[in-house]
């Protein structure tokens, strides 16, 4: 198996967070945002893990794991604020939460 | 012992006026009266104890409380010692008769005002003005230095405010307080710059050693006496209510009459008499400035004679005569006849206090009316008031036998021959006498005598204290004469005797001031003849439809209009002009900075979280691409 070269995996690393980053700009709905968050993580997941295999060091692995933690818990909790929203306002577009407007 | 006494003689009506202030609205009136009339009773009774400790062996007795604070002349010379400011006592001749009136009197005002102002709801708020009026008259005239002496000054002078303005519901009365406040604050502005002056050029300012020292900086007609006693005149002025400061006193009856009573007639008003008297020794190194005295004095004499006698307010008239009596004060005071003039001081208290309050139970008595030409005829219908009454008037009028001719006879005696007045003033100071003896005859007349013209019945007051008091008023003006040999000895220590010429005199001078009461009585019996007639030849006589002229002399001889005309009218005028005030437009300068901030900075928060996000976006490329350019340029130098 030939190695990957870095510029490769950080060029799609790049991509992926570029195409998360837009999801969670262009997107209204809330459900959307967080699954374009989520794509957002993974990005930098990609990032860690091709470097890690690079330097031939561990670290990327467990920083990934903890990327991965921290996104199980993040769903878990936009999803209950979904849930709060969609009972409160009967939608999850984002632009109605707007009370904090100077 | 006597110390004792002495420092705590202010503190008894300042504890009354504490507890009145905070427990008044929950004490009864007879608890309120007691403390309030308990307390002056104590300090009356203190004082005179004090004042009989005074002799030739003991001519002053100190009392030092606690230093007050220090003044340094300049901080960066270290061979001047600060001057202290102490909060001490002095008491001599001088203060000694001050004490005995502010006391005295006061007490017996204190008992009148406790039955007349029964049953108004602000009763223990009144008493407690009236005991704190005490506490500052007591230490402006106890005070060994003159920053105590000012505290006492404009402490009288806000309880002059607060009492002239006591019903304050009435838009009148406060009128008349502002007035007040502001016209002697002309004043006391003067007196506190000249006392500026007096401390850069003499370095301290106790009453004591000023006339001692004054006497080493300076000679006879020089240039600082001068311009202080010109300023300290400029106080004087103000307090006593003379030209041209005099416009406020008539306003001020808009007080409950025992604050005319206390305040404009008896105690305060001569505040001003008591400070020249006080600073003898620099108004006798600038002779002009005493003459300055003598002439104002005079003018101001004649001046509130001739708008007495066109007043129908009883007491517009008593405040017109109050002027024109201290007037006197400041005429003998200019003409160096200094024990003459605190005598009249005293008389004067003795018998204007009678007078306003006697005015006082007759206001009452008709239901506060105080027109006089809605009066007539009291003389049968409240035969204790108009007796007490005309007691007053002969005291004012100086007929011989009452305190007044004692008084005034010897101011008049002083002036021919004196150097900084002389017979010019001596003949205005005669026809003074012969005005006041005239406003007098009219004034009783208009009251007692002639044909009813008040409607509802009368109602007078049969309260005991308010007797007590008048009755020991008037025996105290009727006797009043029998202290003139005390008071002489005792105050010839304090002030000098200036040179005079009896000589010049002629020999019809005594005489002439004698006589010229009964000329007053006698013109007046013939020319206002239409007042005391049951059935007036005249029909019109009480129409009070005043010609003119009448109304100009009403109205204080348009010294109001002029002020009106020439200071409230221009000033308010540049007010309205400057409304929108420029400097306030520099200020609001940077309000509007803010402001503008402000609004760029809200306009950025949006609520819209993906607008935060793309903003978060947008900064970080910006970061990473401004780190790589610099990251590229660095490798390439």
């Amino acid at each position: 198996m030939s190695a990957i070269p870095l510029s490769h995996i950080l060029i799609l690393a790049c991509t992926l967070f570029t195409i998360g980053f837009i999801g969670v700009i262009v997107r209204k709905n809330t459900l959307f945002i967080l699954m374009s968050l989520e794509v957002m993580l993974n990005a930098v997941g990609v990032a860690f893990i091709g470097a890690g295999s690079v330097w031939q060091q561990a670290d990327g692995q467990v920083m990934f794991i903890l990327i991965l933690t921290l996104a199980a818990a993040e769903v878990a909790l936009g999803l209950a604020l979904l849930i709060q929203m969609q009972r409160r306002f009967n939608s999850l577009d984002i632009d109605l939460l707007s009370k904090l407007k100077g | 012992m006597t110390q004792t006494l002495l420092a705590f003689l202010p503190f008894y009506p300042l504890i009354s006026f504490l507890l009145l202030i905070g427990f008044g609205q929950r004490l009864s009136w007879h608890l309120a009266s007691t403390l309030s009339v308990g307390a002056m009773a104590l300090s009356a009774i203190s004082s005179f104890i004090v004042i009989n400790q005074l002799s030739t062996q003991v001519p002053v007795i100190n009392v030092h409380l606690w230093e007050w604070f220090v003044l340094n002349l300049n901080a960066n010379l270290s061979d001047v010692t600060p001057a202290k400011i102490n909060f001490s006592f002095h008491l001599d001749g001088l203060s000694a008769v001050m004490i005995s009136v502010v006391s005295g009197i006061g007490f017996l005002i204190h008992m009148f005002a406790a039955a007349y102002m029964k049953g108004d709801e602000n009763f223990s708020r009144f008493m407690a003005y009236m005991n704190l009026f005490i506490v500052a008259m007591l230490i402006l005239v106890l005070a060994d230095n003159l920053v105590l002496l000012y505290l006492g000054w404009e402490g009288v002078g806000l309880c002059s405010f607060l009492l002239i303005g006591f019903w304050y519901k009435e838009k009148a009365n406060v009128l008349a307080a502002r007035k007040a406040f502001i016209v002697t604050r002309v004043g006391d502005t003067a007196m506190a710059i000249g006392l500026f002056m007096l401390f850069k050029e003499l370095g301290h300012l106790n009453i004591n050693d000023l006339t001692a020292t004054a006497k080493t900086f300076w000679v006879a007609g020089d240039e600082a006496p001068y311009w202080i006693a010109l300023l300290l005149l400029g106080g004087a002025v103000g307090k006593s209510a003379q030209l041209p400061l005099q416009t406020w006193l008539p306003d001020a009856m808009a007080g409950p009459t025992p604050v005319s009573a206390l305040i404009h007639a008896a105690t305060m008003v001569t505040a001003g008499v008591y400070l020249i008297a006080r600073m003898n020794g620099i108004f006798l190194l600038a002779p002009e400035v005493m003459s300055y005295v003598a002439w104002l004095g005079a003018a101001t004499l004649l001046l509130a004679g001739i708008a007495a006698l066109a007043q129908n307010d009883i007491k517009r008239v008593l405040a017109y005569s109050t002027m024109s009596q201290i007037g006197y004060m400041m005429l003998s005071l200019g003409a160096g006849a200094f024990s003459a003039g605190v005598f009249h001081l005293m008389t004067h208290a003795f018998f204007k206090a009678l007078l306003f309050l006697t005015a006082g139970a007759i206001i009452l008595a008709l239901h506060h009316q105080q027109n006089l030409f809605k009066m007539g005829g009291l003389l049968k219908r409240l035969p204790f008031e108009a007796t007490l009454f005309s007691i007053g008037l002969v005291c004012l009028m100086a007929l011989p036998g009452s305190s007044g001719f004692f008084s005034k006879e010897a101011i008049i005696a002083e002036l021919w021959s004196s150097t900084t007045a002389g017979p010019l003033l001596w003949y205005c100071a005669i026809f003074g006498a012969l005005l006041t003896s005239i406003y007098s005859c009219r004034l009783f007349f208009l009251a007692f005598m002639g044909r009813r013209r008040f409607e509802h019945e009368l109602q007078p007051s049969t309260s005991q204290l308010l007797r007590i008091s008048l009755l020991v008023l008037a025996l105290l003006s009727v006797i009043g004469g029998v202290f003139a040999n005390t008071l002489t000895l005792s105050l010839s220590a304090l002030f000098p005797v200036l040179p005079s010429d009896p000589i010049n005199e002629p020999q019809w001078l005594h005489s002439v001031a004698i006589v010229t009461p009964f000329i007053g009585i006698i013109f007046s019996w013939l020319y206002f003849a239409d007042y005391r007639a049951v059935e007036p030849a005249n029909a019109n006589t009480f129409q009070d439809k005043p010609s003119v002229f009448v109304t100009f002399c009403r109205q204080g001889l348009g010294f109001d209009a002029l002020y009106d005309l020439l200071l409230v009218k221009p000033y308010s005028m540049l007010a309205r002009l400057n409304r929108r005030d420029i400097f306030d437009q520099l200020i609001m300068l940077n309000a509007w900075y803010v402001s503008i901030c402000h609004d760029v900075l809200k306009s950025s928060q949006t609520g819209k979280l993906r607008w935060y996000a793309a903003a978060i976006g947008l900064m970080t490329v910006l970061l990473l691409l401004s780190l790589t350019i610099e990251s590229f340029s660095r490798g390439a130098s």
